[in-house]
C-alpha cells in the first residue's frame, strides 16, 4: 500500500559552510552554517543577489563541490555515502550557459545520459523524440548543431538534456537568465506547465524576483552566504522585513 | 650541369634521400605524439605537473641540434644506430609543440561544456574521449603540424652523425662548393614540409570542430 506520499524531504542541507580553501584573502568563507529542505515535487527557488551563494549552494546538490563543514541529504542518505556518479545521474542540470556539447547533435545532447546509461538505440530516440516535443520544439531539429539554434531553442535543448533520463531531481542555474524578454516569459510558462505535469523536486537559482515569485513553490532569500528566510510566494510579498522589501522596491515598477 | 639534370641523373639516390629523410620524421613525429599527447592530458589532470613537464620539454627545446645528437651517441642501444639517435632526437624536439599545444586546447575546452558534462554525471574518461579531446582536435593537430614541419628542417642536420636523409646532399655540397649539390637536397626537403603543412593543415581544418 503506497497510498501515503513520502514526505521525508527530497534534499536537506545540515549546518552546511562551504568555504574556499587558500591563503590569506583566498580563503573566504561562501555559506554559513546553511539549513535548508526542499519537499519532493516542490520547486525552491534560491533568490539573491550576485556573490549570495546560490550557484555554491546548488553545486553543492550535485557534488560538483564539497561542503567543508555539515552534510547534505538527498533521499535521507547522505551525499558523501552516494556514488557521486550515481548521484549526478539522477540530478538534471541546466546552467545558463547551456553548455551544450557543440560537436553533438542535438539528439547526441539529449541522448547523452541515456547513452552512457547503455539504454538501446532505439529506446534512446524514441526518447529524444518525445523529449523535444515536451520541450515544444520539432522532433525535426534533432539532428541539428547547437550553433545551428537561438538561444531560446538552445536553452530548450539543454531542459530536454537535463530530463532526459527522467531524473527525480533537477537543478537549475538562472536558466532563462540569458535570454531575452519575451523568450524568457515563454520558457518560463513552459516550464510552469511542465513542471504540472511532471512534478520534479526543482531547486531553481535566479536574481529576478518576479520569476522566483512566479515559479517558485517557496523562495529561500539568500544573502552573504546565508538564507534569511524561506518563504511561499505570498509571504514573501506581505512580508515587512527589510531584505524582502528591498527586492520588492528594486523591482517596484514591474511587478 | 644544371640542378634538373644532376637529379635526373642521380634519381634514384634523390629518391631513397627522400624516403629515408620520411623515415626519420616520420617515426619520431608518431614517437613524438605517442608521448606528447598523453603528456599534455597528463598536465591537464595534474596541475603540479605543469611547470616541470613543459619546463622539461622547453629546455630540450633550447639544446642545439648537433649537440643533442652528440648528446646521445653513448646511449646504450640507441647510440649504435646514427638513424636511432636521429629519431630520437627529433622527437624530443617534437615534443614541446605536441604537449603544449593538448594542454592548451584541453583547457580551451568552454568551462560551462564541461561543468555541464560533470554535472550530468559522467566520468573523467566519458569527458575526457567524448568532449575534451574531440573538441580539442584541432588544436593538437596544430601541434603536429607545426612540430611535423620543423622536424623536416631539421632531419637534414641527421645527416651529419650519418644518419642519412636529404641533408646528405646538402653537408656533400658544402664540401664540395657545390650549389646544384645542395639545392638537390634543399629543394625536395622544402616540398616535403609545404607538403606537410598543406595536408595537416587540411586535416586540422576538417577536425576542428564548428
Amino acid at each position: 500500500m503506497s497510498d501515503s506520499p513520502d514526505t521525508r524531504p527530497a534534499i536537506e542541507f545540515r549546518n552546511v559552510s562551504y568555504r574556499l580553501h587558500g591563503n590569506g584573502d583566498a580563503a573566504r568563507a561562501l555559506l554559513h552554517d546553511l539549513n535548508l529542505e526542499v519537499q519532493r515535487g516542490e520547486t525552491l527557488v534560491l533568490l539573491g543577489r550576485s556573490g549570495s551563494g546560490k550557484t555554491t549552494t546548488l553545486k553543492l546538490i550535485n557534488r560538483l563541490l564539497t561542503p567543508s563543514k555539515g552534510e547534505l541529504l538527498v533521499d535521507s542518505r547522505p551525499i558523501s555515502e552516494w556514488d557521486v556518479i550515481r548521484l549526478r545521474r539522477m540530478i538534471g542540470y541546466v546552467i545558463q550557459d547551456v553548455g551544450l556539447f557543440p560537436h553533438f547533435t542535438v539528439e547526441r545532447n539529449i541522448g547523452l545520459v541515456p547513452k552512457i546509461e547503455k539504454w538501446h538505440t532505439n529506446r534512446i530516440s524514441k526518447r529524444v523524440d518525445e523529449l523535444l516535443q515536451l520541450v515544444g520544439l520539432d522532433p525535426e531539429i534533432a539532428s541539428r548543431y547547437p550553433r545551428e539554434l537561438s538561444g531560446g531553442q538552445r536553452q530548450r535543448v539543454g531542459v530536454a538534456r537535463a530530463l532526459a533520463a527522467d531524473p527525480p531531481i533537477l537543478l537549475m542555474d538562472e536558466p532563462f537568465g540569458a535570454l531575452d524578454p519575451i523568450t524568457r516569459a515563454e520558457l518560463q510558462r513552459e516550464f510552469l506547465n511542465l513542471q504540472k505535469r511532471l512534478r520534479k523536486t526543482v531547486v531553481f537559482v535566479t536574481h529576478d524576483l518576479r520569476e522566483a515569485l512566479l515559479l517558485g513553490t517557496r523562495i529561500a532569500l539568500m544573502e552573504a552566504g546565508r538564507v534569511i528566510a524561506v518563504q511561499t510566494p505570498e509571504q514573501f510579498l506581505a512580508s515587512t522585513e527589510p531584505l524582502p522589501s528591498a527586492y520588492k522596491d528594486a523591482f517596484g515598477t514591474v511587478l | 650541369m644544371n640542378l634538373y639534370q644532376f637529379m635526373l641523373q642521380n634519381h634514384t639516390e634523390v629518391l631513397e634521400l627522400t624516403l629515408e629523410h620520411l623515415w626519420l620524421v616520420g617515426i619520431s613525429t608518431i614517437l613524438a605524439v605517442l608521448i606528447g599527447i598523453p603528456l599534455g592530458i597528463l598536465i591537464t589532470r595534474y596541475p603540479a605537473l605543469n611547470k616541470p613537464v613543459l619546463g622539461g620539454a622547453n629546455i630540450i627545446q633550447t639544446i642545439p641540434s648537433l649537440a643533442l645528437f652528440g648528446f646521445l651517441l653513448p646511449a646504450p642501444w640507441i647510440g649504435e644506430r646514427a638513424d636511432r639517435i636521429a629519431i630520437l632526437a627529433l622527437a624530443l624536439y617534437a615534443l614541446l609543440p605536441m604537449i603544449r599545444n593538448t594542454y592548451v586546447g584541453i583547457k580551451g575546452v568552454d568551462r560551462a561544456v564541461i561543468e555541464a558534462g560533470r554535472g550530468m554525471g559522467m566520468t573523467d574518461r566519458q569527458l575526457l574521449f567524448q568532449v575534451e579531446l574531440p573538441l580539442a582536435l584541432g588544436v593538437i593537430i596544430a601541434g603536429v603540424r607545426v612540430a611535423t614541419v620543423i622536424s623536416v628542417g631539421l632531419a637534414t642536420i641527421a645527416a651529419a652523425i650519418g644518419a642519412g636523409g636529404l641533408g646528405e646532399y646538402i653537408f656533400r655540397g658544402l664540401a664540395m662548393v657545390n650549389n646544384q649539390v645542395i639545392l638537390a637536397g634543399a629543394i625536395p626537403a622544402a616540398v616535403m614540409a609545404l607538403l606537410a603543412d598543406i595536408s595537416l593543415g587540411w586535416v586540422e581544418k576538417r577536425l576542428s570542430p564548428n
